[in-house]
């Protein structure tokens, strides 16, 4: 911690003088130390597999959707995957996913005249901590309201969806498909399987 | 609307053989995992990383209100060459989990 040389308190941040127009009347007696400023650039997006391109249908492995089958719609600036079920087909909002929880199977769906919204990205999907911290503590006492998904959600999602629905419904069967879940029975092996 | 009767499996059932070991010694910080299906070296390169999720039920229930307890681990490497596993876990495997069911997940994937 830097000492300040001064009669005010030690804690004090000194006043600049830009802000106040006047010279400082305390300066740090010690180097105020700077951090150090990274060489590296600018941290690219994580690779995500050849497998998994957009248009390709993934199979979810955990969470609430687990089992579905879903749209990949593009890869966001985090690495995280965007996809949609669409909804109307599995129930699968527009969401994100991290590819080690997803299988990418071979089938593929034209999304190349789906336009995604520019707006929805990672900042989209993410919650502010506060809101999420006070959600738990609600949730914990019982008194949680329930989660209202905003109409630029609906929106959006609709948007999407259209689309998205129109490019589903020119290839027979692929309705169905993703309606249906994946699951493992006996005897499967996933390890000899072509997903 | 998909239906939710059929419940979705998306683990292998695997059981827990026992520990490394040689001789003599055991090393408990090792456990050998017979994956169902697996039964050949070249099969478990699939499974390399996978999670497995060794489950137990408790009488009372834990930090998150759920009486099940999960002891998770990963596939470490293959164990010989007829489709046994290497696994680690958080902690070792308890004794009792000898002959136990696990899962084997399908996560972290690299399909």
């Amino acid at each position: 911690m830097a000492i300040f040389v001064a009669t005010g308190g030690p804690k004090k941040a000194p006043k600049t003088a830009a802000s106040k127009g006047k010279s400082p009347r305390m300066y740090p007696a010690d180097d105020v130390p700077v951090p150090k400023k990274s060489r590296k650039a600018t941290k690219a997006a994580p690779k995500v597999r050849g497998s998994i391109t957009p248009g390709t249908v993934v199979i979810l492995l955990s969470g609430h959707f687990r089992g579905k089958r879903v749209v990949c719609l593009k890869v966001l600036k985090s690495g995280l995957l965007l996809v949609s079920g669409p909804f109307k087909i599995n129930g699968v909002p527009l969401k994100r996913v991290n590819p080690a929880y997803v299988i990418a199977t071979s089938t593929k769906v034209d999304v190349s005249k789906v336009s995604v919204p520019a707006s929805v990205d990672d900042a989209y999907f993410a919650r502010s901590e506060a809101a999420a911290s006070a959600g738990e503590e609600k949730f914990f006492k019982g008194d949680a309201s329930k989660a209202v998904v905003s109409d630029q959600r609906k929106a959006d999602q609709k948007a999407v969806d259209a689309a998205l629905m129109k490019a589903v419904g020119s290839t027979p069967v692929l309705k169905q498909y993703l309606n249906a879940k994946f699951t493992l029975t006996n005897n499967d092996r996933p390890h000899n399987m072509v997903f | 609307m998909v239906s939710d009767t059929q419940p979705t499996r998306l683990y292998v059932k695997g059981v827990h053989l026992g520990f490394k070991r040689g001789l003599r010694n055991q090393y408990n910080h090792t456990s050998l995992i017979k994956i169902g299906g697996v039964d050949e070296k070249k099969d478990v390169s699939f499974y390399l990383g996978k999670k497995i999720a060794y489950i137990t039920k408790a009488s009372k229930a834990g930090k998150d209100g759920s009486k099940f307890r999960v002891c998770w681990g990963k596939v470490c490497r293959a164990h010989g060459s007829n489709g046994v596993v290497r696994a680690k876990f958080s902690r070792p495997l308890p004794p009792q989990s000898i002959g136990a069911p696990v899962r084997v997940m399908l996560y972290p994937s690299n399909v």
